[in-house]
C-alpha cells in the first residue's frame, strides 16, 4: 500500500521528479503545476480532446484522467521529451501545426505509434490520431507529417529578398509550437496570486439575490474575495460594437442566459480546492424566451429593443416579387440550422497582474484593442493603465473577438491588488461565450428559361441571443452575400437578428453567411434541375463576371467566381462519371452522390472603418523591426505580414525581428475578423515597409533600384557595385525610439449602404467553389464525405501552404456543420455530446489556388480565412440529394434526419 | 474523506471498503470526466494493483475469464477465440487509444450506461461477472449485474473482480457493429453484437444482443431462435426486425431518435448476421 504523505516520484522524460503528495489528482494538473511542464495542454478534463496525451511507459493515455498516484514510478513522456526531433521537423514541414494547441497531443500520440511502425499508411496514423481533436487543420497536414516522419529532410532554406511572397515558408512560429515552450493563454501566471471562478447560471432567465457572501468567504480559508457587480467601478457594459454594448461582465439583478456569471470568487493560488459548494445566491427562474419565433410577441430583453428586433438589414435591388411571377423556372424552399459552437481546443484563459500603475491582461485574444478598450471602460480606468498581451492562441474562429475572462481578471488585480489567473472549464466556454447564430430561412429564385438567374427573395431570422455581440454584422453582412457570387437583377433580401434568452450568439467564420449559403445552394441545385441544366454549369452561366454589379449596386474590383468555378469543370466530370459507374456497379444501399457550391465573401467590416496601422523600426544598430499588431491565432498572420514587409523592403525574411502584438508595443492592427488580416494589415505592412525603404535610401542617398543587405552588423546598402554600411548611431532617435521608422495606416474604402442595401460594403471579395463526393448509407441515413475539391480566388497566395491549410481546415469545420454539429444549452456543453469531426470523418480534400490580382489588396491578395467553410456544407447536402433524392432543410445532417429525409423521398424500405 | 489508497491485493483492498464507502477507481476513464475539479474526491481506492483483477486467463472447464481491471487495449491485443471477435471490435473502438489503454472491461460494466459498448458482446457471450465482498464472491450472470440506467446489483461493500465467458458460449463467430454521429471517440447511437455457431452447415446457436436502445442493452431471443436451423445464405433474411423492435425501448436524445433507433437496430442487426453468415459460407 502506497502511503500518503510520501511525495509521489516517476521519471518524467527521463529525469526523476516529485510531485506533490495528492495522487488522486489529474497527472495533467501536477505536470503543469508542479513541474511547469506546461507543455500538456489541457482542453476538456474529459478524454474528450486528447491534447493532454502523455505517453505512460510508452502507452499514450490522456494525463487528464491519469491519478498520479497511476504514475508513480513509471515513465511519463511529454511534448518536452526527448525523441521527438524527426516528427518536429514533419509538423514543420507540412504546416501540421495551425494554432498548435492540439499539437503536444498529437505528437504524443503520433510517437507511440512510430515506435511501433516506423513508416505507417495514412489509415493507421488516422486511427492511432482518433483520440485527438483539432479544430484548425482539417487532420490532412497532421497525418501527412506522421507518415512522413521518418524522412530526414534538410530543413529548406529561406526565399531569398524579395522571394518571400508566394513562397510556401514555414510558419515564423512554428517552432515554439512542437516544443512545448510556445505559451497559451493557461500557461503563464505569477505566483502568489488568486484563481478566479465564476458563479454561473444555471437558467436561461432569472432574477438572483446573494446571502452573506462576507459570511461565506470568512468561512473559507482560501476564499480571498468575492466580487459582484456591485464591485465593478465603471460601466458595467460590453460589446463587440459599441453602439450596442448591452453584455455586463457580472450580471446586475438578472440573468439573460444560461452561463451568465454573476459573481467571481478569488481563491489562493495554492493548489488548495478551489470549490463553489455552498455559494450563497438564490435564483428566481423567469419566464425565458427560448424560441426565436416567439420574440416578436415577447417583452423586450433590452429596454430600448422592442420586439426583441436588434438588428433587421435588406437588400433591395429591381422587383423580385414581380420577376418571381414571371420566372419560367422558380424553386422555393427553407432551411434551419442550429447553434454551432466553435470549439478550440483552448478554452478561454489567461493571467494578470500589475506592472507599476498599469494593469496587464495577458490572455488568449482575437482582439486586443478592443480588449483594453472595454476593460478600461468597466474598470474606470484610462486606455493607457490597461495593457493587452496576447498570449498564443489556441484557436478562436471569431469567439474570442469578443471579451471574456478579461475584465474579471482586472477586476480582481484592481480589488486585491495581487497577481490574477483564471481557465474556463470547457463547460464554462460552452456556456458562456458566443456561437454561430442559428437561422431560420426562407427563400425563392427564379429563372428564365434559358436558366438566367432573374431574382431571389431572401429572408432570414437569425437567432442572436441574450446580447448584442456581433448581431448586427450578420444582420448586415447576409442580405449583401445572399445573391451568392450569382447575377440576380431583382433581389429582395432581409435578415433579422432577434433577442432570445439563448447563448449569445456572435461572430464565427462567416457571420452568418454560411447559413444563408445553405438555402441559396441548395435552391439552386433544384432550380438547375427544373432549368434542365447541368449544376455546374448552370452556376457557371449566372457567375458574376467582371462588369457586373452586385445586388448592392457594386462592381467588384476582381471578380474570380468565374475562374474557380472553370477549375473546378474537369474535377466535375472525373466526379460525375465515376458516381455514375459506382451506381451501376453497386445495388442499393451504399449510394453515391456529387454536388457542388459556390461562395463569395467581403472581407473587413460590412461599410465600416476597420483601419489597420503597421510599424518597422530600424534600430541604431541597423536592425529592422516589425511592429505587427494581429493576432496570430493559427492562421499564419504572423508570417504572412512579415512575408509582404519583406519583400516590400526588399530584405529577407528572415531579416525581420517580430514584435507583438501588445498594445504597449504594437499600433492597433484591429481585430483578427472578417479574413481581413492579409488584406488590411497586409497592406499597411505594405505601406510601412515601403515608407521605410524609401527613409533609408534617402539616408543612403541611393536610388530605388538599391539592394538592403541587413546583416549582423549592421545595415548595407548596395548600388551599382558600391556597398555601404549605413551609419545610423548618429542619428536622433524618432518618436518610437528607432533611428528610422515608418508607421502606415491603411483603411479599405466602402461606401455606406443606404436603406435599400445599396452601397459598396467591402472593397475586396474573395471567391470560392467546392465540390463534395458523398457515399451515403441510405438504410441507416448516414454520410460519408470521400473528396472535397475546392478552388478559391485568393488573389494571390502570399503563402501557398497557409492558403491550403487555411481551406482545409474551414472544410473541416463545414462539414461538421453540415453533419454533426448542434449546440444544445445544458445538453451538449462537453465535447462528448458536442461532436466535432475527428480524423476519419475528413475526406481527401484538394486545394486549388486560383489567383485573379485585386487591385486593392497588398500585392493582389484577397482574405481567406472565413471563405473556405462558406461552400462545403451546402456542397455536401447538394451531393447527399443527388444520391439519394432527399432534399434536407435542417443542419446538421445527423443519421435520424437524412433517414427521414430518404423515407420522404420515397427511398423508405 | 479524501484520499488514495492503491492496495496490493484483493483482500487487503476489501478489507478497506468494509471500513465505509468508497470510490473505486479502475481506469477512471469515466469517473474523471464525471469530476469537475483537479481531483478525484472522496476516498479512493486504486484498484490497479490488484493481480486477482489483471489479466485473461482460461477459466474452468474451458471458459475464459477476463480480470476487472483488464484494459480494452489488452482485450483487443488478446488471442481469444473467434466467438470473442465481437469483443474485440469493441475494445478497438471504445474511444480512442488513449481511452482503451486506460479504460477497463470492469469499469465499462460497473458504470452501467445504456451505451457501454462492452455489454453487448458480452451478452452474447452468456458472460457472468464474479462480485468480491465481505461474504465471500458470488457470480451473477451479467443481465441480472445490469439492474438500470447507471445501476448494478454491485453492494457498496464488493469488488468486481472478472467477467466469466462459459466455454459454451465460446463457440462460433463473433461481430460487433457500431452506429455512431462521427467516426471516433463517439458514444452509440445503437450498437449490434452477433455470435453464430455452425454445426452441419446451419445455425445451431444464436446470441443477438443489441445497446443504447433500451435502459440495458438486450438480449434478442425470439430473434436468435428463428435463426437456428438455418442455412448460412437464409440467415439474414430470417431476421425479423418487427421482432428487433419489439423487443427494444429506445428513447430519443440528442444523437437520435427512438423511432430511428428503432428501424437501425433491425438494419444492423441483419448486416451482423449477414456478415457472420457470410464468413461461415466463406469457409
Ligand atoms: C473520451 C471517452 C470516450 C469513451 N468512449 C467510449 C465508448 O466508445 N464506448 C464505451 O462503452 N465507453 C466509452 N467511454 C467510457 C469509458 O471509457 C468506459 O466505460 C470504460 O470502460 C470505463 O472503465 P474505467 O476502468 O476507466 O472505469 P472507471 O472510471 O475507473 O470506473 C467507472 C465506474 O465503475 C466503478 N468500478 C470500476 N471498476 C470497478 C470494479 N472492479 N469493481 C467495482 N466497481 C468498479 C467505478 O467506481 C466507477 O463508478 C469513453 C470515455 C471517454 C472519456
Ligand atoms: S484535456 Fe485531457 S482529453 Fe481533453
Ligand atoms: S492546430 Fe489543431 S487545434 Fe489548432
Amino acid at each position: 500500500m502506497t502511503g500518503l504523505a510520501v511525495a509521489p516520484s516517476l521519471v518524467v522524460n527521463g529525469r526523476p521528479a516529485t510531485l506533490r503528495p495528492d495522487r488522486a489528482r489529474r497527472l495533467s494538473e501536477a505536470l503543469r503545476e508542479d513541474l511547469g511542464l506546461t507543455g500538456t495542454k489541457t482542453g476538456c478534463d474529459a478524454g474528450d480532446c486528447g491534447a493532454c496525451t502523455v505517453l505512460l511507459d510508452g502507452a499514450p493515455v490522456c494525463a487528464c484522467l491519469t491519478p498520479v498516484g497511476r504514475a508513480e514510478g513509471r515513465a511519463v513522456t511529454t511534448v518536452e521529451g526527448p525523441g521527438l526531433a524527426g516528427l518536429r521537423a514533419s509538423f514543420l514541414r507540412h504546416g501540421a501545426a495551425q494554432c498548435g494547441i492540439c499539437t503536444p497531443g498529437m505528437l504524443m500520440a503520433a510517437a507511440a505509434l512510430l515506435a511501433e511502425v516506423p513508416r505507417p499508411e495514412a489509415a493507421a496514423v488516422r486511427a492511432a490520431l482518433g483520440g485527438v481533436l483539432c479544430r484548425c487543420t482539417g487532420y490532412g497536414p497532421i497525418v501527412a507529417a506522421v507518415v512522413d516522419a521518418w524522412r530526414e529532410a534538410p530543413p529548406a532554406p529561406g526565399p531569398a529578398a524579395g522571394a518571400a511572397v508566394g513562397a510556401a515558408v514555414a510558419r515564423v512560429d512554428g517552432v515554439p509550437r512542437l516544443t512545448g515552450a510556445a505559451l497559451y493563454g493557461a500557461d503563464l501566471w505569477k505566483p502568489g496570486g488568486v484563481v478566479l471562478k465564476a458563479v454561473r447560471s444555471p437558467h436561461p432567465r432569472a432574477a438572483f439575490a446573494f446571502g452573506d457572501l462576507a459570511g461565506w468567504a470568512a468561512a473559507r480559508a482560501n476564499v480571498a474575495c468575492v466580487l459582484t457587480a456591485d464591485d465593478i467601478p465603471g460601466e458595467n457594459r460590453f460589446g463587440a460594437i459599441p453602439a450596442y454594448a448591452d453584455q455586463p461582465a457580472l450580471a446586475e439583478r438578472e440573468v439573460r442566459h444560461r452561463g451568465e456569471a454573476v459573481a467571481l470568487v478569488a481563491f489562493e493560488d495554492d493548489g488548495s480546492p478551489a470549490s463553489l459548494a455552498g455559494f450563497p445566491v438564490a435564483w428566481t427562474p423567469l419566464p425565458a424566451i427560448l424560441d426565436p419565433a416567439a420574440a416578436a410577441s415577447a417583452p423586450p430583453l433590452h429596454p430600448r429593443r422592442p420586439a426583441n428586433l436588434l438588428v433587421e438589414g435588406r437588400v433591395r435591388r429591381g422587383d423580385a416579387a414581380a420577376a418571381l411571377a414571371v420566372a419560367a423556372h422558380a424553386a422555393a424552399g427553407a432551411m434551419r440550422t442550429g447553434f454551432v459552437e466553435h470549439a478550440p481546443i483552448e478554452p478561454e484563459a489567461g493571467a494578470a497582474w500589475m506592472e507599476g500603475a498599469v494593469l496587464v491582461i495577458r490572455a488568449t485574444t482575437q482582439a486586443p484593442v478592443m480588449d483594453r478598450d472595454e476593460t478600461a471602460r468597466i474598470l474606470a480606468l484610462s486606455r493607457e493603465q490597461v495593457r493587452i498581451i496576447p498570449s498564443a492562441v489556441g484557436g478562436g474562429f471569431g469567439t474570442k473577438l469578443d471579451v471574456s475572462l478579461q475584465p474579471l481578471l482586472g477586476l480582481a488585480v484592481l480589488k486585491l491588488d495581487r497577481p490574477a489567473r483564471m481557465t474556463f472549464t470547457r463547460r464554462e466556454s460552452m456556456q458562456a461565450t458566443t456561437k454561430r447564430h442559428p437561422a431560420a430561412m426562407t427563400a425563392r429564385i427564379g429563372c428564365d428559361a434559358s436558366g438566367r438567374l432573374a431574382a431571389l427573395e431572401f429572408d432570414g431570422q437569425f437567432d442572436t441571443g441574450a446580447y448584442a455581440s456581433w448581431g448586427p454584422t450578420v444582420a448586415n453582412r447576409v442580405p449583401v452575400h445572399a445573391t451568392g457570387p450569382y447575377r440576380i437583377p431583382a433581389v429582395a433580401a432581409r435578415a433579422r437578428a432577434v433577442h432570445t434568452n439563448n447563448p449569445v450568439a456572435g461572430a464565427f467564420r462567416g457571420f452568418g453567411v454560411p447559413q444563408a449559403t445553405l438555402l441559396l445552394e441548395t435552391l439552386i441545385d433544384r432550380l438547375a434541375a427544373a432549368a434542365g441544366i447541368d449544376r455546374l454549369a448552370f452556376r457557371r452561366l449566372n457567375a458574376l463576371a467582371p462588369g457586373d454589379a452586385t445586388a448592392t449596386g457594386q462592381l467588384p474590383g476582381a471578380v474570380g467566381i468565374g475562374a474557380c468555378l472553370a477549375a473546378l469543370q474537369p474535377r466535375w466530370d472525373r466526379a460525375q462519371a465515376e458516381a455514375a459507374a459506382v451506381r451501376a456497379a453497386a445495388g442499393p444501399g451504399l449510394l453515391r452522390g456529387v454536388g457542388v457550391a459556390a461562395c463569395w465573401y467581403g472581407c473587413g467590416n460590412t461599410a465600416l472603418p476597420n483601419p489597420s496601422t503597421v510599424r518597422i523600426g530600424l534600430t541604431h544598430a541597423g536592425a529592422i523591426v516589425l511592429h505587427q499588431g494581429a493576432t496570430e491565432i493559427g492562421q499564419g498572420s504572423d508570417t504572412v505580414i512579415a512575408q509582404i514587409a519583406a519583400d516590400a523592403l526588399g530584405v529577407p525574411l528572415a531579416a525581420l525581428a517580430l514584435v507583438g502584438p501588445d498594445t504597449a508595443l504594437t499600433p492597433d492592427a484591429g481585430k483578427t475578423s472578417a479574413s481581413r488580416q492579409t488584406f488590411v494589415t497586409g497592406r499597411a505592412a505594405l505601406a510601412a515597409a515601403r515608407a521605410l525603404r524609401a527613409a533609408v535610401l534617402r539616408l543612403a542617398n541611393a536610388g530605388e533600384g538599391a539592394t538592403l543587405l541587413p546583416g549582423a552588423d549592421g545595415l548595407r546598402v548596395a548600388e551599382d557595385g558600391r556597398v555601404a554600411l549605413l551609419d545610423l548611431a548618429g542619428l536622433q532617435p524618432d518618436a518610437a525610439g528607432y533611428a528610422l521608422s515608418a508607421t502606415e495606416t491603411y483603411d479599405p474604402p466602402t461606401a455606406a449602404l443606404d436603406a435599400d442595401g445599396q452601397g459598396a460594403p467591402y472593397a475586396v471579395y474573395g471567391w470560392g467553389a467546392q465540390i463534395a463526393e458523398v457515399a451515403v448509407d441510405a438504410a441507416l441515413g448516414t454520410v460519408r464525405v470521400l473528396r472535397v475539391t475546392a478552388a478559391h480566388d485568393v488573389g494571390r497566395a502570399i503563402n501557398p501552404a497557409l492558403a491550403r491549410g487555411q481551406i482545409e481546415g474551414g472544410i473541416a469545420q463545414g462539414l461538421g456543420l453540415a453533419l454533426m454539429e448542434e449546440y444544445l444549452p445544458g445538453r451538449t456543453e462537453n465535447l462528448h455530446d458536442y461532436l466535432i469531426p475527428t480524423t476519419d470523418d475528413m475526406p481527401e480534400v484538394e486545394a486549388i489556388l486560383v489567383e485573379v490580382p485585386d487591385p486593392e489588396g497588398p500585392m493582389g491578395a484577397k482574405g481567406l480565412g472565413e471563405h473556405a467553410l462558406i461552400p462545403t456544407a451546402p456542397a455536401i447536402l447538394n451531393a447527399i440529394r443527388d444520391a439519394t433524392g432527399a432534399t434536407l432543410a435542417e443542419v446538421p445532417v445527423l443519421p435520424h434526419r437524412l433517414r427521414a429525409a430518404i423515407r420522404a423521398a420515397g427511398g423508405g424500405r | 474523506m479524501s484520499g488514495y489508497v492503491r492496495p496490493a491485493s484483493l483482500t487487503e483492498a476489501l478489507g478497506l471498503l468494509a471500513r465505509g464507502p468508497h470510490v473505486l477507481l479502475a481506469g477512471g476513464t469515466d469517473l474523471y470526466p464525471a469530476t469537475e475539479g483537479p481531483r478525484l474526491d472522496g476516498a479512493v481506492i486504486d484498484l490497479s494493483g490488484l493481480p486477482e483483477l489483471a489479466g485473461i486467463a482460461a477459466g474452468p472447464r474451458g471458459g475464459l475469464v477476463i480480470g476487472a481491471c483488464t484494459s480494452w487495449a489488452a482485450i483487443a491485443a488478446a488471442g481469444l477465440p473467434a466467438a470473442c471477435d465481437g469483443l474485440r471490435a469493441a475494445a478497438a473502438v471504445v474511444g480512442g487509444r488513449q481511452i482503451q489503454n486506460a479504460g477497463t472491461i470492469g469499469g465499462n460494466l460497473c458504470n452501467a450506461s445504456p451505451a457501454a459498448d462492452g455489454v453487448p458482446p458480452l451478452l452474447t457471450l452468456a458472460a457472468e461477472v464474479v462480485l468480491a465482498g465481505p461474504r465471500g464472491s458470488r457470480r451473477l450472470p451479467l443481465e441480472a449485474f445490469l439492474a438500470g440506467p447507471r445501476l448494478t446489483r454491485r453492494a457498496p461493500d464488493e469488488i468486481l473482480t472478472a467477467v466469466h465467458l462459459p466455454a459454451a458460449a465460446l463457440a462460433g463467430r463473433g461481430v460487433f457493429l457500431k452506429l455512431g454521429a462521427r467516426a471516433h471517440l463517439v458514444i452509440s447511437i445503437v450498437m449490434v453484437a452477433a455470435r453464430l455457431a455452425f454445426a452441419g452447415g446451419r445455425v445451431a446457436a444464436a446470441a443477438l444482443a443489441v445497446g443504447a436502445c433500451s435502459p440495458v442493452a438486450r438480449r434478442l431471443p425470439a430473434v436468435e431462435a428463428a435463426l437456428v436451423g438455418a442455412l448460412p445464405e437464409e440467415a439474414a433474411g430470417r431476421v425479423d426486425r418487427a421482432a428487433v423492435t419489439a423487443a427494444l425501448a429506445p428513447l430519443d436524445d440528442v444523437r437520435a431518435s427512438a423511432a430511428y433507433r428503432a428501424e437501425a437496430a433491425g438494419e444492423l442487426v441483419a448486416r451482423a448476421v449477414a456478415g457472420l453468415a457470410r464468413a461461415e459460407a466463406g469457409r
